[in-house]
């Protein structure tokens, strides 16, 4: 085997090499937070990968972390879409976040049926991001939302308990929140291919 | 134009009324549509169809001939075939000459020549006459002066024979496909449960394809119809946000309704209903476009998930003109309002709630939102955004003037 050749399967996206160097090759879109993206392999959330955003309280700030993404997603005409959220996505709120409405979508979903829709819609393809609240999610269902964010190429959040934290989880980005004193923090739990000896916490709210 | 003519003779003998024979030859011109777009129903027993147009599409005329025997054979029909410029010749030659082929009307008149005058198509009269006279084939009619021929046979023979020659143009009534589909399969049991029912679900869609197929059109709207032997029939209305043709989706949509659906009684018949056809604009595909196998559309991604949650259950989000907050979205596509430049929550909860514990921080506030007063709705409260004692960051509200009863009408999430 040549060198150029070499050099080609260690780029491809499937092979992860535990160095920092590799870093370039995730793609990703970027969360809106310098202090984030800088830390994020491909700077930023990983494309065609499941993503969880873990916190103890509603209302820490979990749901406007993947506003820029969203809106970026939204303007270049792809689909958002909300499976069973737990509340009214309040739309003049993501108005103002700078999301275009006509490319946002809810479904409403009883909790079997909201991993079957967020998997279908990962799947076809014709959805840019899909976030889910799925609490009861084992760890089959989280490998299927990841294989089917895989396939259609789409973007997966999943939004779950604080309590899942040390449970394991094959998401290839896993963040919490962390609320101290009026502040929220935000810990980066897990990422594929990050060198994980650099820091993993940060300031997320003041 | 080249017309062939099917004769299906054996259609004749089976049926004394004639009803069921000319209701066979009707879904036999619906059949016959897929080949041509001018079929005609030649009553009694046989169809013609202009294959003029078609040949270069279908291979020539061998193979379609083969195709149309094979898919015949398969309805338990074989009919003799003759092909001819001219259709009355056609339909005159199929009596005796099955696969008789010809583009020209020399050979056509020299094959006619041949044809005996019993089966000219003539008046049984002017057959006697003719053959009182001593003629046995159109040959020898056809080298009689024309003056002493009409003046013998009179004028309407003598059109039958100039429409034979092809030398009077022949005005057809072509078939048109009908402008609904209903189709219906009964059961000889009585069914209890709908999984038994997909079988004849997955035909009926077939049918239904073929058909939109025909017409070169789609499907908006049609209706599942489970007939009981006691009771009214169930209604299932499948509606589709694009007009669709492929079997297999509309099978998978019309199940997803199905499964649904409870059956009040045992199920006697099924019929699929379809008035509503759109024409169907297929989607034109990029040459290079790189979509893996199995991805959807969002219109068909859409269309399952409706069939598996029900058809209210996937909306798009819109802003509404509003001060009230609990009015100022709504599920539907609506004009673009001016922005909302003071802080809302990205979570809005349906129905405020009472904020417990002690009394929040807080962030940002007041902001006076009063409207309502003129549909008897009314609404003034004080917003604020307050820091609750876990770190939350919420959109909360007193009643305006108030300082205690703090009630939680969103999350900054």
């Amino acid at each position: 085997m040549n060198a150029v050749a070499l050099d080609a399967v260690l780029k491809h996206p499937g092979v992860w090499r535990r160095s920092a160097s590799a870093s370039h090759h995730v793609r990703a879109i970027s969360t809106g937070l310098a202090e984030l993206d800088a830390q994020l392999p491909g700077g930023g959330w990983p494309c065609g990968a499941l993503s969880e955003i873990l916190f103890a309280h509603d209302g820490l700030g979990e749901l406007s972390l993947l506003m820029p993404a969203l809106a970026e997603l939204t303007r270049k005409g792809q689909r958002v879409v909300f499976v069973a959220p737990p509340y009214i996505p309040y739309a003049p709120a993501l108005a103002a976040h700078g999301l275009d409405l006509r490319h946002v979508v809810q479904i409403d979903a009883d909790a079997g049926d909201g991993a079957w829709s967020a998997e279908q819609c990962l799947r076809s393809g014709s959805c840019g991001a899909v976030l889910g609240w799925m609490q009861q999610a084992d760890y089959t269902q989280l490998r299927r939302l990841q294989l089917a964010a895989e396939s259609g190429d789409a973007l997966a959040f999943l939004f779950r308990s604080a309590r899942s934290a040390d449970k394991t989880s094959p998401a290839a980005l896993r963040l919490q929140l962390h609320a101290d004193a009026g502040q929220v923090d935000l810990e980066i739990l897990k990422c594929r291919a990050l060198d994980m000896r650099r820091i993993t916490r940060l300031r997320y709210r003041a | 134009m080249l017309w062939a003519c099917l004769l299906f003779s054996d259609l004749r003998t089976a049926d004394a009324d004639g009803a069921a024979t000319a209701r066979r030859l009707h879904s036999l011109a619906a059949w016959a549509y897929r080949f041509s777009s001018q079929v005609s129903i030649a009553a009694p027993d046989a169809l013609l169809i202009e294959v003029g147009a078609s040949l270069s599409l279908f291979d020539g005329w061998p193979a379609l001939q083969r195709r149309l025997r094979r898919e015949l054979a398969a309805f338990g029909h074989a009919p003799a075939f003759a092909v001819a410029p001219v259709p009355a010749a056609a339909r005159i030659l199929a009596l005796r000459h099955d696969g008789f082929f010809t583009d020209q009307r020399e050979p056509m008149r020299i094959a006619l020549g041949a044809m005996p005058i019993a089966q000219s198509g003539l008046a049984a009269g002017v057959i006697t006459l003719l053959h009182n006279v001593g003629l046995r084939t159109l040959r020898e009619v056809f080298a009689l002066p024309r003056l002493e021929l009409a003046r013998r046979i009179g004028p309407a023979a003598l059109g039958v024979l100039d429409r034979l020659r092809g030398e009077n143009h022949e005005t057809l009534e072509l078939y048109r496909p009908p402008e609904r589909f209903a189709h219906r399969i009964e059961f000889d049991h009585r069914i209890e449960a709908w999984p038994p029912l997909l079988f004849p679900l997955r035909r009926l869609c077939g049918e239904l394809s073929l058909f939109l197929t025909a017409r070169d059109g789609g499907v908006q709207r049609c209706e599942l119809v489970l007939e009981h032997e006691d009771c009214a029939a169930t209604r299932i209305p499948v509606e589709l946000l694009t007009p669709q043709r492929d079997a297999h989706t509309l099978y998978e949509l019309a199940r997803g309704r199905l499964e649904r659906a409870s059956l009040a009684a045992p199920v006697s018949g099924l019929a699929l209903v379809a008035r509503d056809l759109p024409p169907l604009c297929p989607r034109h595909k990029d040459l290079f476009e790189t979509r893996r196998e199995q991805q959807l559309d969002w219109p068909q991604l859409a269309e399952r998930l409706r069939a598996h949650l029900g058809d209210a259950s996937v909306r798009q989000l819109a802003i509404v003109a509003e001060h009230r907050p609990e009015r100022a979205w709504s599920f539907a596509t609506g004009r673009k309002p001016a922005q909302e430049l003071r802080p809302r929550p990205t979570w809005l909860l349906p129905r405020a709630l009472p904020l417990r514990g002690p009394a929040p921080q807080i962030l940002a506030g007041p902001e006076r939102i009063e409207s309502g007063w003129w549909d008897g709705d009314d609404a003034r409260r004080d917003y604020y955004v307050v820091l609750t004692r876990e770190g939350q960051r919420a959109w909360a509200y007193l009643p305006a003037g108030a300082h205690d009863g703090w009630m939680l009408h969103g999350w900054f999430a």
